[in-house]
């Protein structure tokens, strides 16, 4: 039996062989040696690599970024933490006018070999600036890899390749997976950059989703074989570079599309999608592709409004089978009182 | 005041002044502690960042605001809130993510408003509010108001990029504005030492960007008031910025209603040696000793204050949650 971990020890096991094998790695970032350890990714790694390449920062993400990416670009290949995205977006000018362009710019005699993580979130009351879901943005950027892992196994596996890339990678993180457990090697592995995987197959629709909202679609699926309904759920596991080949092999087979994405719908990574559908397999589409994703709203803190904010997986099934033409009433698996809990051992604030 | 009575003078508030610096810390402690009793029901679903053992800075300052002052704020708000005159049942519905809340329960905790009081904004983005408000300044002077605004701001928002930036621009042009750093020696569990150099403080950052700045005690309310009646005074007066720091300490968890010294990040004794100089019970018995207070004035604060709170955690409790199509409201003005 191969052995089940979290999904966030993976990140924790994939930094601690990267700092293991590799001399220039760095993992830096607000409370990355501290006790917590950034929900449990960072922590104790001081204990065995020292404070020399477990560090903390000043709350100063614009400069820090810029010093990463003048680290990564004489040789070393530093990953810096994001407790959340909406932190990120302090040091968007590093990432977006500097590193993305750095190899390109300069005749391909430049390097950034920068990993960099960010924790996107979901519920118990995060609001407006602390659960965004800003993959587009990044992947809107030419010369940034974009991944979002959706396994234990990925986490590990990509983030590995992530480091030893040698272009800039952002890794999203949906903080409502980290307590999902999944087989894990224990040695280190790279999961490819730039391919999607089927996680499960089918031949009656194609629901293309990625990170959290690949789970949704999985459980989406279940509902839907309920009903006779025969979904395909890829987990695109990296934004960008995107695997175009792969969502038009699968929508070709079935003939329906689904997307679904943890971020805003408007102008969206699904827009993308349905765009490399309808280029690369038009004829093979019987209808309409549909999207489920967030309304172009800010998030709400108010569980009362949270709850009617983000899609959950029946949506996902509602929309697979509206490409059936079918209209199916669907039930939901009873929740407690709150809604903005994955799981009801998952307490907050967080 | 001059700068000099501001910071070593031994000026003293009126008596009635100093009962109302009294009642407005003691009046936070004990929304922040019926908050954290409350908290671990799971009802009040966004993080909260108590502000008990640092209710001397807001109280000192907001005795010399008007009303049509304007008060920034960041992530630890409650105490700005109050003492600048919040609508305290608002900002707890707005804990409660309640249609009756400041914001509608859109923000919850870390976004709270009072535009009648003059509470403009707070938002957990370090540093993201010291500019807004600074550019509120410029308007202000621009359209001829008399107004001071003060920004309220941790250790940890002076190492963002952002502060250095509008405290240049303040500056320069000699806007009225009261900086106001709440130094509480960590930045989540992160201490001083490990993001600003050794043995200095965030006082010094004032005139190399053109102002004034004095640090103080801030577990001392007087001496917040004096520094705070020369730089609200000399704002007011058309004397520009200042830049005040205040040495404090939080008692909480960063975020949450827990002690959290099993972390390791702080000692026990260091909470305890911050505890003993409590700002709320040092002023108290201070107060007693001067004769500005007796018991009997005490309990009925303690009571007065006991039925405001209980009545505004039933009405949180109370009132309804935003119906759904709430969602969709306030996206873009109509
Ligand atoms: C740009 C940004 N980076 C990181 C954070 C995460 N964060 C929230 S509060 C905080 C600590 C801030 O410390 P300080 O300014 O001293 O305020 P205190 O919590 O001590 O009152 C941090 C790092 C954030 N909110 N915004
Ligand atoms: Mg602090």
């Amino acid at each position: 039996m191969t052995r089940e971990i979290k999904y966030f020890e993976a990140l924790r096991e994939a930094q601690a062989q990267c700092l293991e094998s590799d001399r220039d790695v760095v993992v830096m970032g607000l409370g990355v040696p501290g006790p917590t350890g950034v929900f449990g990714t960072t922590k104790n790694l001081i204990d065995d690599y020292g404070p020399d390449r477990v560090l903390d920062m000043p709350s100063s993400e614009n400069a820090m970024t810029g010093m990463l990416l003048g680290a990564s670009s004489n040789g070393m290949r530093p990953i810096m933490v994001h407790m959340r995205v909406d932190f990120a977006v302090l040091s968007m000018e590093p990432l977006v006018n500097q590193a993305a362009k750095w190899h390109y710019m300069y005749g391909g005699k430049m390097r950034a070999p920068l990993t960099v993580r960010m924790i996107i979130g979901q519920g118990w009351g995060q609001g407006p600036q602390h659960s965004q879901a800003l993959q587009a943005w990044f992947a809107h950027i030419p010369g940034l890899k974009v991944i979002m892992p959706t396994t234990a196994h990925d986490a590990k596996g990509m983030l590995i390749s992530a480091v030893r890339d040698d272009a800039p990678v952002i890794s999203i993180e949906h903080r409502w997976l980290y307590g999902v457990s999944g087989a894990v090697p224990e040695e280190m592995y790279e999961t490819p950059i730039g391919k999607a995987r089927i996680m499960r197959p089918g031949k009656d629709v194609t629901i293309v989703a990625a990170s959290y909202a690949s789970l949704l679609a999985l459980r989406a699926a279940e509902m839907l074989a309920d009903a006779g309904i025969d979904a395909e759920v890829l987990d695109l596991r990296t934004i960008t570079p995107l695997d175009r080949e792969s969502i038009v092999a699968s929508v070709r087979k079935t003939g329906r599309l689904v997307v679904a994405d943890t971020g805003t719908a408007e102008f969206g990574i699904s827009a993308e999608i349905v765009c490399a559908a309808v280029e690369g397999a038009s004829e093979s589409l019987k209808s309409a592709p549909r999207r489920v994703g967030l309304p172009s709203v800010p998030t709400p803190t108010s569980p009362a409004l949270s709850e009617h904010f983000y899609p959950r997986a029946i949506h996902i099934a509602e929309a697979a089978a509206a490409t059936l033409g079918a209209k199916l009433q669907f039930t939901e698996p009873e929740t407690g009182k709150w809604h903005d809990v994955p799981d009801p051992s998952f307490t907050g604030p967080y | 005041m001059t700068p000099k009575a501001a910071i070593g003078g031994n000026t003293r508030p009126e008596i009635d002044v100093r009962r109302e610096l009294y009642r407005s810390m003691l009046r936070t402690r004990r929304v922040e502690e019926a908050i954290v009793d409350r908290y671990t029901e799971q009802e009040m679903r966004c993080p909260v960042h108590i502000c008990i053992g640092q209710e001397a800075p807001p109280t000192g300052i907001s005795a010399h605001l008007q009303k049509q002052d304007h008060v920034y704020s960041a992530h630890r708000s409650h105490g700005h809130y109050l003492a600048k005159g919040g609508d305290m049942p608002a900002m707890i519905a707005e804990i409660y993510g309640k249609s009756d809340g400041c914001a509608v329960g859109k923000g919850g905790s870390q976004h709270l408003i009072d535009l009648d009081a003059g509470f403009i904004c707070s938002a957990p983005i370090l540093a993201s509010t010291i500019s807004v408000g600074v550019g509120d300044a410029w308007a202000a002077r621009r359209r001829g108001e008399d107004r001071v605004i003060v920004i309220y701001f941790g250790d940890g928002s002076t190492e963002e990029g952002a502060f250095h930036e509008a405290l240049n621009f303040a500056g320069v042009n000699k806007l009225p504005i009261v900086f106001v750093c709440e130094n509480n020696l960590y930045s989540v569990h992160t201490s001083l030492e490990t993001r600003q150099p050794e043995n200095q403080t965030v006082r010094r950052l004032g005139p190399p960007n053109g102002m004034e700045s004095f640090d103080g005690d801030g577990n001392d309310v007087e001496a917040v008031w004096r520094l705070a009646d020369y730089a609200v005074n000399k704002a007011r007066n058309g004397g520009g910025p200042t830049l005040l720091e205040f040495h404090t300490y939080r008692w909480m968890e960063h975020c949450g209603p827990l002690d959290d010294t099993h972390l390791g990040y702080r000692s026990a004794e260091e909470l305890e040696s911050w505890k003993a100089r409590c700002p709320v019970d040092t002023y108290r018995d201070r107060l007693i000793q001067d004769g500005s207070v007796d018991q009997a004035w005490l309990e009925s604060e303690e009571e007065t204050l006991h039925k405001e709170i209980e009545a505004a955690f039933t009405a949180a409790q109370n009132s309804p949650f935003p119906e759904a199509e709430e969602l969709f409201r306030h996206v873009y003005p109509e």
